[in-house]
């Protein structure tokens, strides 16, 4: 049975059911157990499963990613949580070296099941040290695995899949996310790795999206069905392994491609998409496929920059319009200066 | 703002108080002003730490370097950074100290020697410790000071920057604000007890010392010759100061209902004002009550002015996005300044 519960409330689920079927899964992080518990998904944990299962860390986040590979290795199944993506990186070397290498570099002997949950912040000034979307980085390094759920049922399957690998997994959470309700389904069960979901059928135009950015896509492809463009939502849910195959025969049928990401454009998801469909057949394409992300900056603070910074629906709909022949006004993508897109939505009040 | 030997007590006091005043004043019409939803970035108040950066800024001037975290404004302001550049970058105007890209927590003021503030917990630790470095190969006669919280050491890169700091004896001053909490964690969840940062920093070979955070009078004494031993160029220094952080870790409210730390625990604190602290210590030295009022009024002017100019720049236009993130053609070499001239003979 399912029934609605919101992203941080199914990722809450989840850790719930991880820690009560395995006693080897534990959970760690700056914050874990206190009052706010990581935006709601670990509130109450600590109280259910005790202190030596669910506690908070030392500002420590290099060496705690070592304790976390230690303790894998002597048989447990940590879960750490970063409150941003770009704390946990002052922990890439652990992660990168160590997390990531350990199984090839000792010829498979040993295994490090390990998830680093990282959130992705947004909105509200975060600006350019709590902002950065670096999934691509790590989808960079082989040895990782990188999963991105955008819906509530999602994020409860795919944490609960991650959980159960046996290799490092880099778990990111949109911070837009976690208020988003969706059908969840009740009791344990699994989302598969590397398996994108097609949100939306279409058949004129592929939109290809991750995390948040499918919720955009979706917008762009309601904005396009009064056209007559009917377009197909591909949410990838993990970036690696990466599902080409669903892609590929999605642009098999519509001919045309949008890749719609969080992270900056250039080495980004979008580029090796692209890459992907052209090295299967180079035919496929009727016209030039398109990137939308913000632009190759850090993150600004001012809310008017911002406003200019991220790609929003309307933007995924002026890159379908081009590939169709069809101009788009650039006043229609400029926001109003007094446009409120730094929030989720409006019951909003700062700070995050 | 420079000690003359011959100032008494009570004026140095009442300056020092003065400079406390402003601080409270400016973060107070902060957290006042916050809920119209104008100033778009997290905001992390030092209201009730006010006597650290006063304390220890009243001895440096603007040749002398000054970094910090997340929780900056009084560290900036007691610095000299400029009140209208700070309020127009935390409302995201074009006139900010830091152009709108940065926010409250990017605060910047070359010209007084405040190098940067930025949020990541740790991270301005070493760039203190290698603006010195600088400072003694080019031979200048700065210090440079690095403010964090005691969350901060728990991060590997402190520890590597005392060690660095003191392998090098670099003029440079560790300065801990040891309000025991980092956001809701308690210092108990995050250190050992009976072991102070003052412990930890004396284990790397620095001169050490801690105290009262919250007596301005105390802080300025352990500074003064903290500071004159690093200026001696007798090597690093670090303080730890006890104090408390009264709002919410990020934003404008009282957060004691949250239950991470007791009303109780809030009310002690609270009455162990750095503020009414010095008050009290004038008013006992026979400073005058129309002498306080005028002091506590005085900042009152200043800040409505850079309010109001904050609010009315204008916001950065479109072009300002892509701008910056390049720096121009690097300049020659200056020939003036001796490159190899530390460590001295
Ligand atoms: C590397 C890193 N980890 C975590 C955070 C989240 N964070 C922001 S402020 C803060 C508290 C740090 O405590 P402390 O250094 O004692 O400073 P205080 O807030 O008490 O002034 C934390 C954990 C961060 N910004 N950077
Ligand atoms: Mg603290």
């Amino acid at each position: 049975m399912a029934r609605p519960l919101t992203y941080s409330q199914a990722l809450n689920e989840a850790l719930a059911l991880a820690l009560e079927r395995d006693p080897a899964v534990y959970l760690m992080g700056l914050g874990v157990p206190d009052p706010k518990g990581i935006f709601g998904t670990t509130l109450g944990l600590a109280q259910r499963f005790g202190a030596a299962r669910v506690f908070d860390m030392p500002c420590s986040e290099n060496a705690m990613t070592g304790v976390a590979i230690g303790s894998a290795l002597a048989g447990l199944r940590p879960v750490m949580t970063h409150q941003r993506i770009d704390f946990a990186l002052l922990a890439v070397e652990q992660i990168v070296n160590q997390a990531a290498k350990w199984h090839y570099m000792f010829g498979g002997r040993m295994r490090v099941p390990l998830v680093i949950r990282m959130l992705i912040g947004r909105g509200w000034g975060q600006g350019p040290q709590h902002a950065q979307c670096l999934h691509a980085w790590f989808a960079h390094v082989p040895g990782l695995k990188v999963v991105l759920p955008a819906t509530p049922s999602d994020a409860k399957g795919l944490l609960l899949a991650s959980v159960a690998d046996n290799n490092p997994i880099v778990f990111l959470e949109h911070r837009w996310l976690h208020n988003v309700s969706g059908d969840v389904p009740e009791g344990y069960y699994t989302v598969p790795l590397g398996r994108a979901r097609v949100a939306r059928p279409g058949k004129d135009v592929t939109l290809v999206a991750t995390s948040y950015m499918t919720l955009e896509a979706l917008r762009a492809a309601e904005l396009l069905a009064p056209l007559a463009i009917e377009a197909e939502v591909i949410d990838l849910r993990t970036i690696s392994p990466l599902d080409t195959a669903t892609i590929v025969q999605s642009v098999r049928r519509t001919g045309r491609l949008v890749v719609a990401d969080l992270g900056t454009r250039s080495f980004g998801i979008g580029g090796e998409i692209v890459a992907r469909v052209a090295e299967t057949d180079p035919t496929l394409l009727k016209s030039p496929p398109a990137r939308v992300s913000p632009p190759d900056l850090p993150t600004p603070t001012s809310p008017v920059l911002a406003n200019l910074y991220y790609p929003r629906a309307i933007h995924l709909v002026a890159a379908v319009r081009r590939q169709l022949g069809l101009p788009t006004d650039p006043a229609d993508l400029t926001p109003a200066p007094t446009a409120r897109l730094d929030v989720p939505d409006p019951s909003f009040a700062g700070p995050f | 703002m420079n000690l003359t030997m011959s100032e008494s007590e009570p004026a140095l006091l009442l300056r020092l108080y003065r400079e406390l005043v402003r601080l409270r004043v400016v973060e107070e019409r902060i957290a006042e002003l916050y809920p119209e939803q104008d100033m778009r970035c997290p905001v992390h108040l030092s209201i009730g730490q006010e006597a650290v950066p006063v304390g220890v800024c009243a001895h440096l001037g603007p040749a002398d370097y000054a970094l910090s975290g997340h929780r900056s404004h009084g560290h900036y302001l007691a610095k000299g950074g400029d009140l209208r550049a700070m309020l127009a970058e935390i409302y995201g105007r074009a006139t900010g100290c830091s152009r709108g890209k940065g926010g409250s927590m990017h605060l910047v003021d070359l010209e007084a020697g405040f190098l940067g503030a930025t949020p990541i917990v740790g991270s301005t630790i070493p760039i203190a410790v290698g603006a010195a470095l600088g400072a003694a190969m080019r031979g200048e006669p700065r210090l440079s000071v690095a403010f964090f919280g005691e969350g901060a050491t728990e991060e590997g890169v402190f520890h590597e920057s005392l060690n660095f700091a003191t392998l090098k004896r670099l003029p440079v001053l560790f300065v801990c604000e040891n309000n025991l909490y980092s956001v809701y964690s308690p210092l108990e969840v995050r250190q050992p007890p009976g072991r102070s940062v003052r412990d930890l920093a004396a284990g790397h070979g620095l001169a050490t010392a801690s105290g009262d955070g919250n007596d301005v009078l105390a802080v300025y004494r352990l500074a003064g010759e903290a500071i004159a031993r690093i200026r001696r160029g007798e090597g690093p220094a670090l303080l730890e100061f006890a104090t408390y952080r009264w709002r919410e870790h990020c934003g404008p409210n009282y957060d004691n209902q949250l239950g991470y730390r007791t009303e109780a625990e809030f009310r002690q604190w609270q009455a162990r004002c750095p503020l009414s602290r010095a008050r009290a210590a004038l008013e006992a030295a026979g400073v005058s009550a129309a002498e306080l009022e005028a002091a506590e009024l005085a900042p009152r002017a200043e800040v409505d002015a850079a309010v109001a100019y904050a609010k009315a720049s204008p916001y950065p236009n479109a072009a300002d996005l892509a701008s910056d993130l390049y720096a121009a053609a690097a300049p020659a070499p200056n020939p003036e300044l001796p490159p190899h001239s530390w460590p001295a003979p």
